[in-house]
């Protein structure tokens, strides 16, 4: 057991080791121009030298994905939930969230920044419609999914329908909603720096998808890798919270968060 | 509780039972015996309104209103455990009782009564995965003995328990049977089980299932010396011959 953790920790950690030695000694041996491929100890540099533009705008990234995904979750849950009330109601709703979800974020962005005229209510809006849809899906599948024989017997016994929402629904969607959320989670920050992008917002409040394009444009590749290097860990950041809540909430019975007893 | 010429035929076209009349008293203890798929839980979720007939008619009292008021005190304990996997045992057991807003206090003594009743009082805190097979079940009968049913519904709520605690839960289910005067269909695959716990046995036909056997058992005290007398062999004879000519076999 004690071995497993240790290793779990040590073999990632490694791999990690591995790749940025790899990293630094292809630029350092092959003499590749900073312009290129800047050296591992130059992007790390260029973070910290940098972090007086770097930091605010991961600030304004990061509030914008989680503003995102708790809107996500509040407008998914809500509208799974009335969904799953009445077959009419999925059939008018579905449709539009499915035309939402399919439309792509590059192609809706222009559009939305056009009409909106506060720049990060319009990115706001963008990263919501994206990081929606999975927890709307996931949630609704979920509850359709509760057993039929524990569905028979809440009517037996009479229950009504917001018993049964809240003692046999809920917690019978809970996995699906989580599932709906790691994908979220995810794919907010994508969707807000693709906004962001393609919105080309500028000047104050910039986030970090608009300082990596601004540092790109000026050729400062040190700059572009540790934006990158940025969101990359904001991405994995989000995925380890998502997971770690995901687990937390169901340790006592699911069987994706109960070890296997051998 | 009475079911005149029911029919019932699945969504699939599988015609599952044909012409089933039964009728149970108030307190009486009956069992439904017959081979797999002749219908048995079928029946059962007619009498609970889980599922409505394709024909004939179920009538539970003597009254519409009569009726209502019964609907609202039946106990099912399903052919599997079915228990809410999020849920500890004893959130399991108290669910009847939360639907019904019964005043948290006594509604705690009764799921702890309840477990006790099957055995399992040093494990209320229990998730269902941590139990065995047989332990889920009982928390299943718990769960439907919590809310003192006037009419229980038992789908072989033994099948899955060794022989000693099948006997010692048959013995309790009896004692509570006389006890509060419920009335109980239990449904079965075992003659001997059967005529231990019944008043009345009712033999079924394979698949489309009707009753084709009715035998009455004397009221006797059960116990282990009746179990070994005379009179239990014989009848479990009687039971298990009438079951192999309503399978069609020579006996
Ligand atoms: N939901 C369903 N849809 C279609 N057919 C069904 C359904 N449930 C049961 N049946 C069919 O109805 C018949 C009777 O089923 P039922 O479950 O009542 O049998 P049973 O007597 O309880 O059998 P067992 O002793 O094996 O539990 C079976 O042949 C089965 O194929
Ligand atoms: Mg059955």
């Amino acid at each position: 057991m004690r071995r497993t953790v240790v290793l779990s920790v040590l073999v990632p950690v490694g791999v990690l080791a591995l790749t940025v030695l790899a990293w630094h000694l292809y630029v350092t041996i092959g003499d590749v121009e900073t312009f290129i491929l800047p050296a591992p100890d130059l992007v790390i540099r260029t973070l910290w030298n940098d972090w007086s533009t770097l930091g605010p705008a991961l600030w304004v990234t990061l509030k914008l994905t989680f503003s995102a995904l708790a809107l996500a979750v509040v407008g998914g849950v809500a509208l799974a939930v009335l969904m799953a009330q009445s077959r009419w109601i999925e059939l008018a709703l579905y449709p539009y969230a499915v035309i939402l979800q399919v439309t792509p974020v590059v192609a809706l962005a222009p559009i939305v920044v056009t009409r909106i005229p506060d720049t990060q209510t319009a990115l706001l809006v963008l990263a919501f419609v994206v990081a929606f849809f999975p927890i709307l899906t996931n949630t609704a599948q979920g509850l359709k999914s509760v057993d039929h024989n524990l569905r028979d017997l809440f009517q037996l016994h009479g229950a009504g329908r917001l018993q049964r929402l809240w003692y046999l629904e809920a917690p019978s969607a809970l996995p699906y909603f989580l599932t709906g959320l790691r994908i979220a989670g995810g794919i907010a920050l994508i969707a807000a720096v693709v906004a962001e992008f393609a919105a080309g917002s500028s000047g104050a409040g910039s986030g970090l998808a608009f300082r990596l394009f601004e540092a790109q444009y000026r050729l400062n590749s040190p700059r572009v890798f540790a934006a990158l290097l940025l969101l990359a860990a904001t991405g994995v950041a989000i995925f380890a919270a998502t997971s770690l809540v995901s687990a937390w909430a169901l340790r006592h019975w699911h069987e994706s968060a109960v070890p296997r007893d051998r | 509780m009475r079911l005149a010429d029911v029919g019932k035929t699945y969504a699939n076209g599988v015609l599952a039972l044909d012409g089933v009349s039964l009728a149970v008293a108030s307190g009486e203890f009956v069992s439904l015996l017959g081979p797999s798929g002749c219908g048995k839980s079928t029946i059962l979720r007619l009498v609970a309104g889980l599922s409505p007939p394709s024909a004939g008619t179920v009538e539970l009292g003597a009254t519409p209103g009569e009726a209502d008021a019964l609907r609202r005190e039946i106990s099912f304990v399903f052919q599997e455990p079915t228990l809410m996997p999020w849920a500890t045992v004893a959130a399991n057991v108290l669910m009847p009782l939360r639907v019904r807003r019964v005043p948290r206090r006594e509604a705690e003594d009764r799921v702890a009564e309840a477990l006790a009743l099957v055995g399992l009082d040093g494990f209320a805190k229990s998730y269902p995965r941590e139990l065995s097979g047989g332990m889920k079940m009982r928390v299943s009968i718990a769960r439907a003995l919590v809310i003192r049913p006037r009419l229980l519904l038992l789908d072989e709520p033994f099948a899955a328990l060794d022989e000693i605690t099948r006997f010692r839960l048959n013995d309790d289910l009896v004692r509570l049977w006389r006890q509060f005067g419920w009335t109980v269909l239990f449904v079965t695959h075992s003659v001997f089980e059967s005529v231990y716990l019944s008043s009345r046995v009712l033999v079924m036909s394979p698949r489309p299932g009707r009753v084709v056997q009715d035998i009455a058992v004397p009221d006797a005290a059960r116990n282990e010396a009746w179990r070994m007398g005379p009179e239990y062999n014989a009848l479990c004879r009687e039971v298990s011959l009438a079951l192999h000519a309503a399978m069609g076999d020579r006996a």
